[in-house]
């Protein structure tokens, strides 16, 4: 599993000793993971505000990803909508991720071995790339088509990954907590 | 409040969700998906009367998502019904839940209002649209009350704070 190229910090005599666990324990022993996971209110809190916050972007990107695949608004330029959403789901993103980082924090071993956690994870990695690849490959081009009837292949093919995508975070994100021991 | 939350978890159905262990996750899933459809569109409506999108206007805006906003309530109320069949004593009996009912009442007679203030026809001209600061203030009402609706969705927190 530790495949990073990294000595175990306690040395082999520790027989399983392994990088990333330890990592996961150090961070859990930080004063700040401590202070959410032993104070009753400070997970719940954050919990709250992780879940609104991923809802929330979940909801601003659907109407990107139904305008580019032409269920939605069909008579917006696209760039229009674009820049209408998009900073605002950036801002809730970043309130996901700030939470969702304490969230981990706390339970850092557990959520790391976790394969709901795991799978999200690799999911978020496959929609930051088919983003990169929108914003470089197809995003350039769009005066060709902005208020066009037919959208090209590629741009519906990144609204379909990215709604895809945006259902499978959610599904995974439910299913951590049926999964964690 | 008791009684009922007894009568529901007696119910046929309650015991054939509670079979299905399975489906619960995928049914809070769904719930979760349709609660970000419906802020998602209150926001859109409320980002042009705010004045702060570029595309279309308000009342173009209102009618485009308000199909969006009705889907999105059959869904959340469907699934929410169906998890309160679950575990109709835990639910019931949760302060926070009650708390949500409550404010996703005012939340879904502001956004009728807010729909209402903006149907078609309400518009003097497109330049001059009337009837605007009321459709702003329903507007940003009704996002409040949302997303008050879904901090109580994962509300325990703020079942530690009214015990």
């Amino acid at each position: 599993m530790t495949r990073c190229g990294l000595r175990p910090v306690v040395g082999r005599a520790a027989g399983e000793t392994n990088v990333l666990k330890e990592l996961m324990r150090w961070i859990e022993s930080t004063d700040v993971a401590m202070l959410i996971s032993q104070s009753g209110g400070w997970f719940p809190a954050l919990e709250m505000i992780h879940v609104t916050a991923t809802t929330f972007v979940f909801g601003m990107i659907t109407i990107v990803d139904l305008r580019l695949l032409g269920l939605l608004a069909r008579r917006s330029a696209v760039s229009d909508l674009y820049r209408d959403v998009i900073p605002l789901t950036w801002a809730a993103f970043v309130v996901a991720a700030i939470s969702g980082a304490l969230l981990f924090m706390s339970q850092a071993v557990a959520y790391s071995a976790n394969f709901a956690f795991r799978m999200k994870f690799a999911v978020l990695a496959l929609i930051a790339l088919n983003m990169l690849a929108f914003r470089l490959f197809v995003y350039p081009g769009i005066s060709k088509w902005d208020r066009a009837a037919a959208i090209p292949l590629r741009a519906r093919l990144a609204g379909a990954i990215s709604l895809a995508g945006w259902i499978t975070v959610v599904a995974c994100a439910r299913w951590i907590a049926y999964l964690m021991i | 409040m008791v009684e009922l939350a007894s009568w529901l978890a007696s119910l046929p159905i309650g015991q054939a969700l509670r079979r299905l262990n399975w489906l619960v996750p995928w049914l809070q899933t769904i719930h979760i998906l349709a609660n970000g459809i419906i802020l998602s569109a209150v926001v859109m409506i409320d980002m042009r009367l705010w004045g702060i999108s570029r595309s279309q206007a308000s009342i173009a805006m209102a009618r485009r998502f308000q199909p969006w906003i009705w889907a999105g309530l059959v869904v959340l109320t469907v699934s929410g019904i169906a998890l309160i069949l679950y575990a109709p004593r835990r639910v019931l009996t949760d302060v926070t839940f009650q708390v949500k009912m409550v404010v996703m009442g005012l939340a879904i007679a502001a956004t009728v209002a807010l729909l209402l203030a903006l149907r078609p026809g309400r518009e003097a001209s497109p330049a001059q649209p009337v009837g605007h600061k009321l459709a702003g203030l329903l507007g940003t009402l009704s996002l409040v009350l949302w997303v008050v609706v879904t901090l109580a969705g994962r509300g325990r927190w703020l079942a530690l704070l009214l015990r």
